[in-house]
């Protein structure tokens, strides 16, 4: 019955249904956001250069065309940025970074214990926050303190995903073949940009991480992973 | 009456200020105007905060700010949110919150299994993946713990055939796992493109001639 509803779908719509499957990392994502300050692009976390570091990078507002659409790209004074961290396991943020635009410069705050958790945010002003001055493409600022270093500013896109022969596999018009193979693939962001947020943040300041999801959802038996924060981030407008 | 005495007093002090006046070697006297300087002035908004030179002041980051994006790992919303609604919904859903999404993100992962069995004339139903999830908790895993795993101690990757869901690296590609997760069965090689299968498991892509061996920030200048 299902796969019945599915088809008669499919048809009615000519395969419509496949042209949104998977336009990218989350670069115009939804409606609602795509083309806004607010867009989220990408999230990375990974293990800095210093090991007992932490690199937290989310991108915005991407794909930015080179030249003067990167050069006059601004984060949005409205739009606060948070890396949410969860360290015990129930997907609610413990800990969050928050990064807002001020002027000139990108002002960091935490990590520090939310307020309070879920969709509305504050600025956590109880702590002192960081400035860093927002860099240009050739000027490339960045600001430490206690151990942390920051970002902010445009960057090259390191998403890559051939997008335009997405679309085609995704409309069946390149069926049965589907995907090209490397060297025919061609590389829809590879010449395009994004406004980056990049923190470093030592271990030390995140605290202890969690029995990883996975191992606690029964998934992969005790030991198969490490411990692991969960971590997204997110985007609020000011009201 | 009492009013009047007071300023009475005031204009006396005043005055006696004045006649004394500042003497050569009055040190306290504050000649330029700065940020540490304890006192509101120049055009700052606060003791030493706002207006040109000064950082801002706490004031100006008040008020409520409410969620419009939300993004764990590469890909879920796009993929799996079948219609705009959804997608904005998703958005806007906590992360503890989205058992309401579970569903619907397993019918889209049949959905697209379907409709590619069509083009080939075949019937095609999801098999589990390499991680070895079936279609329901497959789905329950990317719709109720939509967050990068982040282990602060081991090697970093969303997916590097040894290692699992420790964290991304710029150079991770998310596209060939994802499109493996979803389309490569148990053993990751379903729909590769070898024996008559169409290429669904990679796009091709690679991170092309992209430097991620820099030092912080990590991520290269903008294109030109």
């Amino acid at each position: 019955m299902k796969k019945t509803k599915l088809l008669a779908a499919i048809g009615g719509l000519g395969l419509a249904v496949l042209a949104v499957f998977l336009i990218a990392a989350d670069h115009i994502d939804a409606p609602a956001v795509a083309g806004t300050t607010s867009d989220i692009a990408d999230l990375y976390a990974f293990e800095g250069d210093n090991p007992n570091n932490t690199v937290l990078i989310a991108t915005l507002q991407g794909p930015l065309e080179p030249g003067n659409v990167t050069n006059n790209a601004q984060f949005d004074e409205d739009v606060l940025v948070e890396f949410n961290i969860d360290r015990t396991g129930d997907f609610v943020e413990d800990l969050v970074i928050q990064a807002i635009k001020r002027g000139d410069s990108m002002y960091f705050f935490g990590p520090v214990g939310p307020t309070q958790t879920g969709l509305s945010s504050i600025v956590e002003t109880s702590v002192a926050p960081v400035a860093v001055k927002i860099s240009t493409s050739a000027d490339v600022q960045t600001a430490t303190s206690n151990g942390m270093t920051f970002f902010a500013g445009p960057r090259r896109d390191a998403f890559f995903f051939d997008f335009n022969r997405f679309n085609m596999v995704a409309s069946g018009s390149v069926a049965p073949e589907g995907f090209l193979p490397p060297g025919q693939a061609d590389d829809f962001f590879d010449n395009l940009n994004v406004l980056a947020i990049v923190v470093e943040v030592p271990n030390s300041l995140l605290g202890t991480a969690p029995t990883h999801v996975a191992v606690a959802a029964g998934l992969f038996p005790p030991g198969a992973l490490p411990n692991a924060y969960n971590v997204w981030v997110s985007t609020k407008r000011k009201q | 009456m009492k009013t009047y005495k007071f300023k009475f007093l005031l204009i006396a002090i005043c005055a006696s200020l004045f006649v004394v006046g500042c003497s050569d070697d009055d040190d306290n006297v504050i000649e330029q105007v700065s940020c540490s300087d304890g006192i509101q002035n120049g055009d700052e908004e606060g003791v030493d905060c706002g207006g040109t030179a000064c950082g801002p002041c706490i004031s100006a980051f008040s008020g409520t700010f409410v969620q419009e994006d939300a993004m764990g790992r590469p890909g879920i919303n796009t993929v799996f949110s079948s219609s705009d609604n959804i997608k904005n919904n998703f958005n806007t859903t906590i992360v503890s919150g989205r058992s309401g999404f579970t569903a619907g993100f397993e019918a889209q992962l049949e959905g697209y299994h379907d409709v590619y069995g069509t083009a080939l004339g075949v019937d095609i139903d999801y098999e589990a993946n390499i991680l070895g999830l079936d279609a329901p908790t497959f789905a329950f895993v990317l719709s109720q713990t939509d967050a990068l795993q982040v282990a602060p101690n081991g090697t970093t990757t969303y997916f590097d055939g040894t290692n699992a869901l420790t964290g991304r690296t710029l150079s991770d590609d998310v596209i060939d796992i994802s499109l493996t997760l979803m389309f490569g069965g148990t053993d990751g090689m379903r729909f590769d493109g070898n024996n008559g299968t169409p290429q669904l498991t990679s796009d091709g892509v690679g991170p092309g001639d992209r430097n991620f061996s820099l030092p912080f920030p990590y991520l290269e200048t903008p294109n030109q």
